[in-house]
């Protein structure tokens, strides 16, 4: 029986009692304990940073080649904290209520509770580091408004919010190297998860210049490896983002929740050949002021600046007109979609909306003539001083549109169409942040717990600096504070040997296929698979048919991959190999938990259900549970099942209109 | 925007590792989309590459929105390509035409010694954060973010400066191989705000020092760092060091 461990109490005080009552390890102690951290992104960097502050002794691994160049670095738009600089009626409860409901309430309310109450040290926490975040002519920081919320909550640093976060995260933890608490691996990648007597004790890493399999021991191991986006092959991760890290410790016992959620961003550029690698998100921000459309003709080819406001369908603001171009992610992709599939896309793949910044660029025109006292400013006048108003807040965003497709986004409306962008199911933790494995723990994007069925903007910044800076160094130490009599154990026993000797079989096996077919390959067509028949829309025939497939492509790859190069250098496809082995299990999985869960639940959407508008329809009576899968021998797996209870929100169907 | 397709023929620098020589190989590629971006060119040639038993040219790439930094490509002669304000991954191949020929090195200082082909080693850029480039804060010790007021102007051009991807180019343009604007560029995002006043003067004696160390050149101010950085960020920063390096160097309690 799965233990959430969740503190009893009223929902608003567990967080406080538990920080009362947990176990402490006394300074002396902190300093013979070791901890390993994989992944540096926002909640790696920010655990290892906090982690070696409190005198543990810390081994911070990362693939990049430095660890402020993790995919955390990526995040645009922003932050949300409930401090109420507004004004606007936020509170605590209200971060706590969005979340909540902008997960179609299949996440644990205590630890949504909690990642409320800590946002707002969170802002303070990085105000202290010297993040530079956008602030008002008074000297305040500044706020913006995001999908899914009616109040003002979100902090920024213009576009590039998730770096000035990261780099933030990464000086404190590289203070942390210089004075010897930290230890970092750059270049290096967790293969394997080392288990003795039942606990984590370590990591089997491979040194990705030299090719050489690295042992570490620890006393507890840290994933932060972030999210397994690229099984669609196309996603707005990072090349290298992967699963792998998470998937050997789920081969090793830890349960993964939810793997079939997955968030489809609904503001990216759209696809434009064979060729694609990746695609670029435009960050949310931009729905705070462009408008979406698409024509109320079928297949209208004409210019967008032909096609006179009449005949535009502002879709989003004519079915929800209380959130209009704010709804949240799930509800913006799938209105794009549906517009697409019904044949009113634009562009020439017709897999395209307009996002519109006219309306936008004319208001703030407007604005800055009535503030520099221009009184007869004609429109020409007007569009000049709203583009530039409009360049100060999103210019960066609008530059990286127009290097991509080569089109002046002030002039033309941007084309856009929903991608893969994060990954709602990971590891299965509990209340601590503990994976089913003792002593192993999940922080961020790699865990399941904060965002249910759909994660709201900016709450992904939110979570990982929570569970790093302020959940992980409470929690941990009521697993260490009971391993303080533990000596350090030789990476020479036999968990290590047998563990490493895993890692290096598989290693052999990759490289000595020599077939025909090379890995990228082979991932564009599980990504393919995974798009098709696992993507915005799911149905029970389509994914019994893409677990045959992918059952049939992960055989292709065993049998007939050819990786390059040699095992003792540097070698990137060999790496990309290790990645995508994985991807061919995870695919599967994810699969079989979309078959499995018979509802409709935010990013998860089951054609077989929904509402006569069109709106995902929910099964609390049969549903209200994490989906748990517990990995077996031969690539099956078991369900288990975590009830989730609502003592305090009462779940509805989620209304935006 | 007018797609076409063109045919190519790339020099590129070919390492097999710090302890090797170098030499540039050349391969011709055909039917270039202009849509792709120039790391997707990549793709399709070390795809190629892979079929013919060749090994696949090795580059550093990640994000692919230029934002991570780890793109680092010396494309005909300049850090990054011919756009400016544009990394090597949002370079797209529209910037190019039929029958051109493109030089392809890795990053040339020794501060980033090659690791393989087109992949070099910038962990000096790290360990000159680790020098300073931080403020003194533990996790738990901040007081409200709003007691702490920034003009919006400092904090704009603290901003600027952290907009630094810590990419390299900067050092790469430069005929000293110096590290100048990147380490200005770090101290200036915290010299700007007034987190970063307690820390001043050791900070950027300490960085200096390490920049030094790390065997980067010095700066002679011609401003091609400028002039290749994808962010942008401004050589003024340099002045700013100077600045404080002297004032510092004369007031610093030691």
């Amino acid at each position: 029986m799965l233990d959430a461990k969740i503190p009893p109490g009223s929902l608003e005080k567990k967080w406080t009692d538990y920080k009362g009552h947990v176990k402490l390890v006394n300074p002396a102690n902190k300093r013979k304990l070791e901890i390993i951290v994989v992944g540096t992104g926002l909640a790696g960097a920010s655990a290892a940073a906090t982690l070696g502050e409190l005198g543990y002794k810390v081994k911070a691994f990362c693939f990049q080649d430095s660890p402020r160049r993790a995919h955390s670095i990526a995040a645009q738009g922003g932050i949300n904290a409930a401090k109420n600089y507004q004004n606007d009626g936020d509170s605590v409860y209200r971060l706590f209520y969005d979340t909540i409901k902008g997960g179609d309430y299949r996440s644990r309310e205590a630890n949504v509770h909690r990642l409320a109450e800590v946002s707002t040290n969170i802002i303070d926490q990085c105000v202290a580091q010297g993040v530079p975040f956008a602030r008002e002519y008074g000297g305040l920081l500044s706020n913006r408004s995001f999908g899914g919320t009616q109040v003002q909550r979100t902090f920024y640093a213009a576009g590039q919010t998730g770096q000035q976060l990261l780099i933030g995260a990464y000086q404190s933890q590289e203070r942390q190297i210089a004075l010897g608490t930290v230890k970092q691996y750059s270049r290096h990648e967790m293969l394997e998860i080392v288990m003795v007597d039942g606990k984590a004790r370590g990591i089997i890493a491979r040194n990705l210049v030299t090719g050489e399999l690295e042992r570490h021991f620890a006393h507890a191991v840290l994933l932060c490896s972030g999210g397994y986006g690229n099984v669609f092959y196309l996603s707005t991760n990072a090349m290298g983002s992967n699963t792998t890290a998470i998937w050997k410790a789920h081969r090793k016992g830890a349960l993964f929740g939810n793997p079939c959620f997955t968030q489809i961003h609904p503001t990216c550029i759209p696809v434009s050949g064979d060729h694609q690698s990746k695609l670029t998100l435009m960050s949310e921000s931009l729905r705070n002021d462009g408008r979406i459309w698409v024509p109320k003709a079928k297949s209208d080819n004409r210019k967008p600046s032909e096609i006179p406001e009449e005949e535009r369908d502002y879709y989003l603001e004519r079915r929800y007109p209380a959130f209009g171009n704010l709804v949240p992610r799930d509800v913006a992709s799938r209105a794009a979609k549906e517009r697409c599939d019904a044949g009113y896309g634009v562009g020439t793949s017709k897999q395209a909306v307009y996002l519109d910044y006219t309306a936008a660029i004319h208001r703030y025109g407007l604005i800055e003539a009535s503030k520099r006292s221009i009184p007869d400013a004609d429109t020409e006048k007007i569009t000049a001083l709203g583009r530039e108003v409009v360049k100060e807040k999103y210019g960066n965003l609008f530059d990286m549109y127009e290097k991509i497709t080569g089109e002046n986004p002030y002039e033309i409306p941007m084309r856009i169409y929903p991608a893969v962008h994060y990954t709602m199911g990971g590891l299965w933790v509990d209340y601590e942040l503990m994976t089913s494995i003792p002593g192993l723990y999940a922080l961020g994007e790699c865990n399941f717990s904060d965002h249910g069925a759909n994660r709201l903007g900016a709450s992904a910044l939110m979570q990982g600096l929570a569970d790093g800076y302020f959940v992980i160094p409470y929690t941990i130490g009521n697993y260490l504070s009971d391993e303080i009599s533990v000596k350090p154990i030789s990476t020479d026993h036999p968990a290590f040997v047998e563990a490493e000797k895993e890692v290096s079989d598989r290693i052999n096996k990759l490289m000595s296929i020599q077939g025909s077919q090379t890995v990228e390959s082979l991932h564009k067509r599980l990504g393919k698979i995974m798009w098709d028949k696992c993507g915005m829309e799911r149905n029970a025939q389509g994914l019994r048919e893409a677990i045959q497939e992918i059952r049939e492509l992960r055989a292709i790859f065993w049998s007939d991959i050819r990786v390059p190069g040699k095992i003792n250098e540097f070698n990137p496809e060999l790496d990309k190999a290790n990645r995508v082995a994985d991807f061919m299990e995870l695919g599967e999985l994810m699969c079989i938990d979309a078959l499995q869960r018979e509802e409709s639940c935010g990013g998860h959407f089951r054609e077989e259900h929904q509402t006569e508008e069109g709106e995902a329809l929910r099964h609390d009576e049969d549903f209200m549970y994490v989906s748990n899968w517990a990995f077996k021998p031969g690539v099956n797996w078991e369900l288990e099942k975590e009830v989730l209870e609502y003592d305090v929100v009462k779940p509805s169907q989620r209304v935006y209109k | 925007m007018e797609h076409y397709n063109m045919n190519l023929t790339l020099k590129v620098w070919r390492q097999s590792n710090q302890n090797t020589e170098g030499r540039f190989e050349t391969f011709e590629v055909k039917e270039i989309s202009s849509e792709m971006s120039f790391l997707e060119m990549f793709d399709v040639l070390n795809e190629r590459l892979i079929g013919e038993g060749i090994d696949p040219i090795a580059f550093d790439h990640d994000c692919r929105e230029g934002i991570c930094g780890m793109c680092s490509m010396h494309i005909n002669g300049r850090p990054h390509g011919p756009w400016h304000a544009t990394t090597t991954c949002q370079l797209h191949m529209r910037a190019f035409k039929d029958g051109d020929t493109i030089v392809v090195e890795p990053w040339r200082a020794k501060g980033f010694p090659v690791i393989k082909d087109l992949v070099t080693d910038r962990t000096a850029f790290d360990r000159i954060i680790q020098a300073g480039g931080f403020i003194s804060i533990n996790t738990g010790n901040a007081v409200d973010g709003n007691t702490l007021p920034v003009e919006k102007d400092k904090a704009d051009a603290s901003f600027a400066a952290a907009a630094c991807i810590s990419c390299g180019a900067c050092v790469a343009a430069c005929k000293n191989a110096s590290a100048s604007l990147y380490v200005s560029a770090k101290i200036a995002h915290l010299a700007l705000l007034p987190q970063g006043q307690p820390e001043r003067k050791n900070r950027v004696l300490s960085m200096v020092a390490q920049m030094d160390k790390e065997q980067f050149g010095s700066c002679t101010f011609t401003g091609a760092c400028e002039a290749v950085c994808p962010k942008e960020i401004s050589i003024t920063n340099i002045s700013r060091m100077h600045k404080d390096y002297l004032t510092a160097g004369l007031s610093a309690d030691k």
